[in-house]
């Protein structure tokens, strides 16, 4: 494979040993050899940068936000709405109020389910989907479709795994209330034409919900350029904590909804009989918000600005190729998910074994990757496998790290002898 | 590579590839399905009881190789037991394999091969699956899951 133009270049200036040498899990031994984490799909590691940023927000200004008038608490605040400022910057949001903080990109597909969701989907309405959605963009919009008597609809994938745009359009009609759509896929790895398909999604009036939670941490995301109605991303796989998470709305959207969750800090003002919600984004943020992982999240937004998404995705492309010459050079293995527009994951399989089975052995090797339907239980069954294995790479992993797979999985095909 | 050799002995890896019992009955007395969601394993375990004896039992289905080898060492294991045995058994088999490795379990024969999954603690639920699937079946439970 030819290197693309300026690769060169890139490479230069990333450095992936300066890069490993950030996150200290990466210096750990797993069953006495050394840790080769291929399970980022699921959560990648935190650079010191974001363990710092958390240590010091709990030991220097520890305080509940929007409420004292003392020194830690305006500290806390400060911080906490910066974090929100980098979040909106990071997405390219046009206005810090359209970044609402929830737990996980669960946590805002549910928010948006059941509220824009409650409002504007009714009996015989239409909420589509794809055949390639995790289970957190898809069960929401079952149960939201249950509860309202609406139907849900379903825009198939072809056998390299790839979206069937003219299928997903030809669902699209004035019965249709939103699309959710992946912005990549994380059992395939497929990215999506999300460009493409708002676009269209537009053409017929129909709102978008973007679920950014793979693609966010592999490609540069501009919710302004998509023109997408909502974005929803989680922060630990942005290279941060767990428990913090990300919706983008657009403001008249937002502004338009009900509240998700009745509480503190979400209302304007409070009589026994009535409240009035607070202005975006607290209105969907009621009770203590997780101060330290939007802190945190903040510093891994800081961590991988500096880093920057060309050279981040030069070198996973780089690699992704490697890996995938390298599995397919391998006896018996087969991958899940072959789409020309694809970041990140290699799934597979492996003949006469199983990914379980995989997954142990490997693991003996120091080698962490994932086995199972990877809560998409729908793609499993597209391609006929009851589950797949599946190396997902990050910024730090390397060829070697790839080498040391192939050949823990020569000692899977031992062991299977 | 010993705990591996531990795990996947050739008894386990031979039942894996060549699982005994591996068809359906055709009019089971007792039937239930298993399933672990953790690896979307899925077990159609079909037993047919005569008096209070078991006199045939088959599955069906998709797994890894220490629950298709467990299923299939069940199988074999429990023709010609009775009821009470094979639930005695079970609680025999559920003993050796969630003892801590360190200490001594008693001998169950070839079912013993599977006491390599004390090693791998996340695998007990793989080994466990064909004999919750038995004891719902037994009581008559349509579905079981080993989460």
């Amino acid at each position: 494979m030819t290197p693309p133009r300026g690769e060169a270049a890139v490479r230069r200036a990333f450095d992936v040993e300066r890069v490993r040498a950030d996150f200290p899990i990466l210096r750990r031994q797993v069953h006495g050899h050394p840790l080769v984490y291929l399970d980022n799909a699921a959560t990648p590691q935190k650079p010191q940068a974001v363990l710092d940023a958390i240590v010091s927000y709990y030991t220097e200004i520890n305080a509940n936000v929007h409420r004292g008038v003392h020194d830690l608490s305006e500290r806390a605040t400060t911080a906490f709405e910066a974090a929100r400022e980098k979040v909106r910057g990071f997405f390219n949001a046009r206005e810090a109020r359209e970044i609402v903080f929830t737990r996980n990109a669960t946590e805002s597909i549910n928010l948006v389910a059941w509220t824009f969701g409650r409002t504007n989907v009714g009996r015989d309405d239409e909420v589509v989907v794809t055949a390639m959605e995790h289970h957190s963009n898809l069960v929401p919009w079952q149960m939201l479709c249950e509860a309202a008597g609406a139907r849900l609809r379903v825009a198939p994938i072809d056998d390299r795994g790839e979206l069937l745009v003219d299928e997903l359009e030809r669902l699209l009609g004035p019965r249709t209330k939103l699309l959710a759509v992946t912005h990549m896929s994380n059992a395939l790895g497929t990215v999506n034409a999300v460009e493409d398909i708002v676009r269209i999604a537009h053409a017929h009036g129909v709102p978008v919900l973007i679920d950014g939670s793979q693609a966010a941490y592999h490609m540069k995301v501009d919710v302004q350029a998509l023109d997408c109605d909502f974005y929803a991303a989680t922060g630990h796989k942005l290279y941060g904590p767990t428990g913090i998470g990300v919706l983008y709305g657009k403001a008249a959207l937002l502004e338009s909804m009900p509240p998700f969750m009745g509480g503190g800090d979400m209302i304007a003002s409070v009589t026994l009989e009535k409240s009035t919600w607070n202005v975006l984004p607290y209105k969907f943020e009621a009770g203590t918000p997780h101060i330290a992982g939007a802190i945190g999240l903040g510093a891994a937004i800081d961590y991988i600005t500096g880093i920057g998404f060309d050279a981040i995705g030069a070198h996973e492309a780089a690699l992704l190729a490697y890996g995938t010459e390298a599995l397919s050079s391998v006896p018996g293995v087969r991958l899940i998910g072959t789409a020309r527009r694809k970041a990140s994951v290699l799934s597979f399989v492996m003949e006469g074994v199983h990914p379980h089975d995989i997954g142990t052995i490997v693991d003996r090797e120091g080698v962490a990757i994932r086995t199972g339907h990877h809560c998409a239980q729908p793609v499993m069954a597209r391609f006929s496998v009851p589950a797949t294995a599946r190396a997902s790479l990050a910024m730090y992993n390397t060829r070697g790290e790839i080498d040391t797979l192939v050949r823990a999985l020569e000692r899977v095909r031992e062991v299977f002898a | 590579m010993s705990d591996l050799r531990d795990l996947y002995q050739e008894v386990i890896l031979d039942h894996n590839k060549r699982p005994r019992n591996f068809r359906a009955i055709d009019v089971p007395t007792h039937f239930a399905e298993g399933y672990n969601p953790l690896c979307g394993d899925r077990l159609k375990l079909y037993v047919k009881v005569d008096g209070d004896v078991i006199t045939d039992l088959a599955f069906l289905g998709s797994g890894c190789a220490i629950s298709k080898a467990s299923a299939s060492l069940m199988t074999d294991a429990l023709r010609g037991r009775t009821v009470a045995e094979a639930q005695a058994l079970f609680e025999r088999f559920h003993h050796v394999v969630t003892t801590p490795p360190d200490q001594p379990v008693e001998d169950l024969g070839k079912l013993s091969a599977l006491a390599g999954v004390r090693e791998f603690p996340v695998r007990v639920k793989c080994a466990s699956l064909a004999w919750h699937t038995l004891k719902a079946a037994l009581d008559r439970t349509t579905l079981t899951s080993t989460e």
